[in-house]
């Protein structure tokens, strides 16, 4: 059987990492660019875990918790400028969102 | 390294706990108090601020590693904490009005202000990828907050969502790139990570995480070309906040940088020493560009805060000590220049004039001379007039390039420094030769006035007798490891 | 002799006070009475300095005060190794410096005394802020005059010339007036380019920027009279920041347009100080410029050059106060082509009775239009003479001395620089004459257009009642707060402060020049032995003789008999009759032959009516090209944030841009391509673009990309 090295999670991840950032290129809804972004930082803990395994010790393994702790906090904080902003313009898409320009 | 922690560590970060005490201690007040008494809020505030910097100051002189390692309080260390509460001071100062005549609550406003210094006070000590990524989302989640607290405002909200969601872009990035790091060397410790990477060529690999940090950074030193959020997010954020982001965060964004490339990555200066000439060159010049042709006076700071990432990353290029010491004076300088500009534009906040267009400002001076004058002074310095803080510390910087062999780079900042006096001297011009504009009249409060005092004489006593800034900044200099060995290579 | 640093406090304090209170609080009384205090004590602390000064031995006539360091001791290369760069906040008092204190703080006082009178119209608030930057002027200048290195020096240098801006600009709600304080800016901006690079190469060379130090190094270094040296280029780039500031080719175009400031700021910045902060700084350097040969000739030649061509538009100008700011540059020609053959000492000399007759012009002209009612065209004059005797009286005194008569001051300046010149250069010296003949005739031209004739202005409303006496518009301008004038009564001579400041002028235009009376006159040629001392170094071993041939007349030994100088300035007496005959003729005898003549030279008086074209073709080339590269970058910077999603047009665009900066012409043409391409895309690109924020993520990530790509393909 193929032994999954730590250059098959590399690929893995950096897969996941470009999925993420072509999603926050593409796509119009914040809150799909949002999880997009979060699909991102998931790739880094992809990346840490397997590195924490391959070199036997736990710092990535800790590290990728802050990780996920951070974006969880991150959401928080996002969703709530996301809402203020729907009040305010009632629409979530991206395109609508050009006062500020130049 | 010992098992778990002892009282010494606790003792280490004692100017952090009285923060967090303080912070929480801000919340509180805020509860127990009416409505008519929130100006209290903000001496509290400024009482923390002041208990945190007297605990600072014994650790003025020491150099050791704290927390299993995850810290180093050392000089580099205070200088930047130094900086930071100034910076928290000033800016906290010459909120209170503009709090009022927003309308604004007081006290997740401070909390959050004092989370975010606390936020940039890890990031100062910390000698750990880890310490220094938490730091900085300390920060950064403050600021996302901070920046859309206009809330029916709308350019606050979209500045706020631009800033959230650029910035957890580029946190992405930058953690990407780390985690290459953590897994080409097996440590997130910044000094163990220059002795186990420092054998052989650099792999692939390797520069790839290089750029995507240096990408990172980018983003939170709003170097070209990752600086496309700082004019939106400058611009629709309440003043004393963007006050606050320019300077502040920017501040705590270099230490970062110096830490990770200075102490964690010295073996590879001769990767991203070019990149950071790249970085410099084109930050400055675009910057003061785009600054020249703007009519919003946040917007064109905005700008020139650009142009000013490009100048300090000149000291970053140089890398020698005489850089870092240069970037470190030229930053303390900036705390007193960008904070008493913004100072002078929060003033002309008032009920009926939002007072952010460059009209605003016309014939201050007829009304206001003390205003004017400052603001005159303010821009002079900006633009690196002798004998003003901002020529003696564009002269480090372009002096500390030339010795380590970029002549070049310091003569496209010279460049570039004439280039910026023309919108710095637009800003003059409105004040003293256009007809005043009517509005009602501008008070300025016991704080903001504190607060335009501490930019003002901070801003001349530093241009004029900048000896003890100078002995302070090279002997903090010195505590940053690497620097000392690092002699400018000049590749370009 | 301790306390000189308080010569440029004194008016700073009083700038600061009048403008930080004076604008809201002071009534006029009260800023005219802390402007013009704060001015006679530097006068008086001045006068005091120079007396103690005289009291010492002439070799010994030099004083340093250092008031606090400045720039901390930090270790920078130089040629010669690591070098200190320490700088004081250091003031120097020898002769030279002594000379111009006298000079900026005495014409200073009388000019601030002018304006109280002057000034009368504007509000109080204007009238403070006036005073304001008056003062402020006053303090940055005499910074200039004392620093006693050349970064002190620099300081004042800025100064004068943020001040100049200011005051040019002082009625801003004229349009023409703004844009005239802009292109002095603009335009000194380029000469301030050349002093600061000077000052590196000077630090780089000697190691230090002190006067004492870096003259001392340079007098023992050899001369470059083979090639172009180290020393010869540092004196190029402090020449190019002196042809900024005192208005020589290629950069003069900023005074004339300078003259839309207040009179008394003309005068005072724009004829008898600022302006000669270039020579005085030349001065300064003369060590430095007589070891460099080649440059000292093309300073010669540019001055000369700038004498003949401003001399020969002012003959044409109709506006008074034009022609006095044409006259200012080819009199700081003269004083250029002086320091270019080495007469140092009659350059300062130059300086000092130029500062006299010309601010007497100066403040004549001013006492003329507003007796005028701010009528600036001669041609709408005439015939003042008869109500305004001692303006006329005053400014015939300093015609004759800018002309070059005998035995007012502008003579013997004037003919010790021919002099010199004659023994150093036959060439310049016939553009020098010829120059003076111009001089003498535009002169006389302003005042028989102004003064003599029949009167060809307006007709005045009320009845003829009190317009020619001072007493009744001194007394008018006493109780009249607003306006000072109300309805205009007519041609006037001006109220006591003025005629008094004029008249003060008159005499020193009269003997000032008697310290310098040459030795064919039987004289001692008193001040250039007294300057002498500043402008050689104390000599070791070759210095001795390198002095003695580049400073042919501080040195006093001529080789050329007496008879001969006797002879010149015969010659040159002749040819200043000659120039006013000529403007006698043309402008009160035959005016029909004026019209004949220019009929004529239809040509040639277009060319110089038009100043020879320079602003437009300045206009045509560097101001366009620098506008519309700006307005390119602009709409750039707009539409690649709105817009440009396509990554290798943004790096096309950079990169075009970029060598735009280069070559302002191509950047013409490449913005304009590029504006057409950028918004012919982002048109058709607009419906499938995606939100702006995404923009910002791509830029970011092409960011990245570049980098990455750099490396790995690079290497």
């Amino acid at each position: 059987m193929l032994e999954i090295t730590p250059a098959h999670y590399m690929v893995l991840s950096s897969a996941l990492f470009m999925i993420g950032v072509i999603g926050v290129m593409v796509r119009r809804n914040i809150i799909i660019i949002f999880m997009s972004i979060e699909l991102m930082l998931n790739a880094v803990n992809l990346n840490l875990a397997a590195f924490s395994q391959q070199w036997q010790h736990v710092t990535g393994q800790v590290f990728a918790i802050f990780v996920i702790a951070v974006a969880a906090a991150e959401a928080a904080v996002g969703l709530g400028i996301i809402l203020a902003f729907y009040r305010n313009k009632e629409t979530v898409n991206i395109d609508e969102m050009n006062v500020m320009r130049w | 390294m010992p098992p778990g922690f002892s009282a010494a560590d606790f003792y280490y970060i004692l100017p952090e706990l009285v923060l967090v005490a303080g912070a929480l201690l801000v919340l509180v007040v805020d509860v127990l108090t009416s409505r008519q008494q929130r100006p209290l809020l903000g001496w509290v505030t400024i009482g923390v601020l002041l208990a945190t910097m007297l605990t600072l100051l014994p650790f003025s002189d020491v150099d050791v590693l704290a927390s299993r390692g995850l810290l180093a309080i050392d000089g580099f260390a205070f200088f930047f904490k130094l900086v930071f509460l100034l910076t928290a001071l000033v800016t906290v100062l010459m909120s209170s009005s503009y709090l009022e005549v927003e309308g604004l609550r007081a006290g997740e406003y401070y909390f959050l202000i004092l989370c975010a210094t606390l936020g940039m006070m890890f990031m100062a000590s910390g000698i750990d990828l880890v310490t220094i990524f938490i730091g900085l989302e300390t920060m950064a989640v403050a600021f996302y907050i901070l920046t859309g607290y206009l809330k029916p405002n709308r350019q606050s909200n979209e500045a706020a969502v631009k800033y959230f969601l650029l910035g957890a872009f580029s946190l992405g990035i930058l953690l990407y790139g780390m985690s290459i790091l953590y897994g080409l060397s097996g440590t997130t410790n910044l000094r163990e990570l220059a002795t186990v990477l420092a054998t052989g060529e650099p792999s692939t690999l390797l520069i790839v995480a290089v750029v995507l940090v240096v990408s990172g950074i980018g983003f939170k030193i709003a170097a070209v070309p990752f600086h496309m959020w700082a004019p939106d997010v400058y611009e629709g954020a309440p003043t004393p906040i963007t006050a606050f982001l320019s300077v502040g965060s920017k501040a705590a964004s270099f230490a970062m940088l110096l830490r990770i490339f200075m102490e964690g990555l010295p073996f590879l200066a001769e990767v991203w020493q070019p990149m950071f000439w790249v970085l410099a060159v084109v930050t400055m010049t675009f910057g003061n560009l785009a600054a020249l042709t703007q009519s919003n006076i946040k917007r064109m700071l905005a700008y020139s805060s650009i142009a000013h990432a490009g100048y300090i990353l000149i000291g970053v290029v140089a890398n020698s000590s005489r850089g870092v010491t240069a970037l470190m004076i030229y930053l303390m300088l900036y705390v007193f220049m960008q904070l008493g500009a913004f100072a002078v534009v929060v003033m002309l906040r008032r009920r009926d004039v939002v007072g952010d267009e460059l009209k605003d400002l016309s014939g201050l001076y007829f009304r206001y001379p003390v205003a004017a004058c400052a603001m005159l002074f303010f821009m002079l310095s900006l633009g690196g007039i002798p004998p003003t803080a901002g020529f003696m510390g564009k002269f480090w910087l372009f002096s500390a390039a030339i010795e380590s062999g970029y002549i070049w780079l310091a003569v496209i900042g010279v460049i570039n420094s004439a280039i910026s006096l023309y919108y710095y001297v637009r800003v003059v011009v409105f004040m003293w030769l256009r007809e005043e504009t009517l509005g009602s009249p501008i008070v300025a409060s016991p704080a903001m006035a504190l607060a335009l005092t501490v930019a003002l004489v901070g801003a001349v006593i530093f241009g004029v007798y900048p000896g003890p800034l100078f002995e302070l900044a090279e002997s903090s200099a010195q505590s940053l490891g690497g620097v000392i060995t690092g002699v400018g290579v000049s590749s370009f | 002799m301790e306390i000189i640093w308080l010569i440029p406090l004194l008016p700073g304090i009083g700038a600061a006070v009048t403008g930080l209170f004076g604008i809201r609080f002071f009534s006029k009384a009260q800023t005219a009475f802390v402007a013009c205090t704060s001015m006679a004590l530097a006068a008086l602390l001045s006068i005091y300095a120079f007396v103690q000064l005289l009291a010492l031995p002439a070799e010994a006539r030099v004083y340093f005060v250092v008031v606090a360091p400045w720039i901390p001791a930090i270790p920078l290369e130089t040629a010669g190794g690591i070098g200190e760069f320490a700088v004081d906040w250091g003031f120097r008092l020898d002769p030279l410096s002594g000379m111009m204190i006298l000079i900026v703080s005495g014409i200073g006082l009388l000019i601030h005394l002018y304006s109280t009178s002057y000034m009368h119209g504007e509000s109080s608030g204007g009238y403070a802020r006036f005073f304001c930057y008056l003062n402020l002027f006053c303090s940055f200048m005499l910074t200039l005059v004392l620093g006693s290195n050349f970064l002190v020096m620099f300081v004042g240098w800025e100064g004068v010339g943020l001040c100049s801006y200011l005051l040019i600009g002082f009625w801003y709600h004229k349009q023409s007036a703004t844009d005239a304080g802009k292109k002095a800016f603009l335009v000194n901006r380029i000469g301030d380019w050349g002093f600061v690079l000077g000052i590196f190469l000077v630090f780089f060379t000697f190691g230090t920027i002190d006067f004492e130090e870096v003259m001392v190094s340079a007098a023992a270094m050899p001369i470059e009279a083979a090639g172009f040296g180290v020393i010869s280029l540092i004196c190029l780039l402090l020449f190019i920041g002196a042809t900024g500031k005192s208005a020589q080719i290629p950069l003069y175009v900023w005074l004339p347009d300078a003259m839309e400031g207040p009179t008394p700021v003309s005068a005072l910045i724009h004829a008898a100080t600022m302006v000669t902060a270039g020579v005085y700084m030349v001065c300064r350097s003369a060590t430095l410029f007589t070891h460099a040969p080649m440059v000292m000739t093309g300073v010669a030649i540019i001055g000369a050059l700038t004498a003949l061509m401003a001399a020969s538009i002012g003959l044409l100008q109709t506006d008074i106060k034009r022609v006095l700011a044409y006259s200012t540059v080819s009199q700081l020609g003269y004083m250029f082509l002086a320091t270019g053959v080495g007469a140092f000492g009659a350059a300062a000399f130059h300086l000092m009775t130029h500062a006299f007759f010309k601010a007497l012009l100066f403040l004549g002209s001013g006492s003329v239009i507003h007796a005028m009612d701010e009528e600036q065209d001669m041609r709408a004059m005439g015939g003042l003479k008869l109500y305004m005797p001692v303006t006329f009286v005053t400014m015939l005194v300093g015609t004759l001395a800018i002309a070059g008569i005998p035995p007012f001051a502008g003579f013997f300046s004037k003919d010790e620089i021919l002099f010199q010149t004659f023994l150093h250069n036959r060439a310049l010296w016939v553009i020098a004459v010829l120059t003076a003949g111009m001089t003498s005739f535009y002169m006389f031209r302003l005042m028989a257009m102004t003064f003599y004739g029949k009167y060809r202005g307006p007709a005045w409303k009320s009845a003829a009642v009190g317009h020619d006496g001072a007493d009744h518009h001194g007394a008018d301008a006493g109780e009249d707060a607003d306006d000072g004038h109300g309805t205009w009564h007519g041609p006037h001579e001006s109220p006591a402060p003025m005629t008094g400041t004029l008249m003060a002028l008159a005499i020193g235009a009269i003997v000032a020049g008697f310290v310098g009376i040459p030795a064919a006159l039987g004289g001692s040629n008193a001040i250039e032995h007294f300057l002498e001392p500043s402008f050689v170094v104390s000599a070791d071993h070759d210095v001795g003789e390198a002095s003695g041939v580049a400073l042919a007349g501080a040195g006093g030994e001529h080789e050329v008999s007496h008879g001969m100088e006797l002879g010149l300035m015969i010659l040159s007496i002749f040819v200043a009759l000659g120039g006013l005959a000529l403007a006698h003729r043309l402008y009160l005898k035959q005016p029909e032959l004026a019209g004949a003549w220019k009929a004529r030279w239809a040509g040639v008086h277009q060319l110089l009516f038009n100043k020879y074209y320079v602003d437009e073709m300045y206009q045509s080339t560097v101001v366009r090209g620098t506008m519309s590269g700006g307005r390119g970058l602009w709409r750039f910077d707009r539409r690649v944030v709105d817009g440009a999603v396509n990554g290798s047009s943004w790096l096309t665009l950079v990169s075009s841009w970029c060598s735009g900066l280069f070559d302002r012409y191509v950047v013409d043409g490449a913005v304009n391509l590029v504006g057409w391409s950028v918004s012919e895309s982002s048109f058709s690109l607009r419906r499938i673009q995606t939100g702006l924020i995404q923009n910002y993520a791509l830029t970011m990530l092409i960011g990245v990309f570049v980098f990455v790509s750099l490396y790995l393909l690079v290497g």
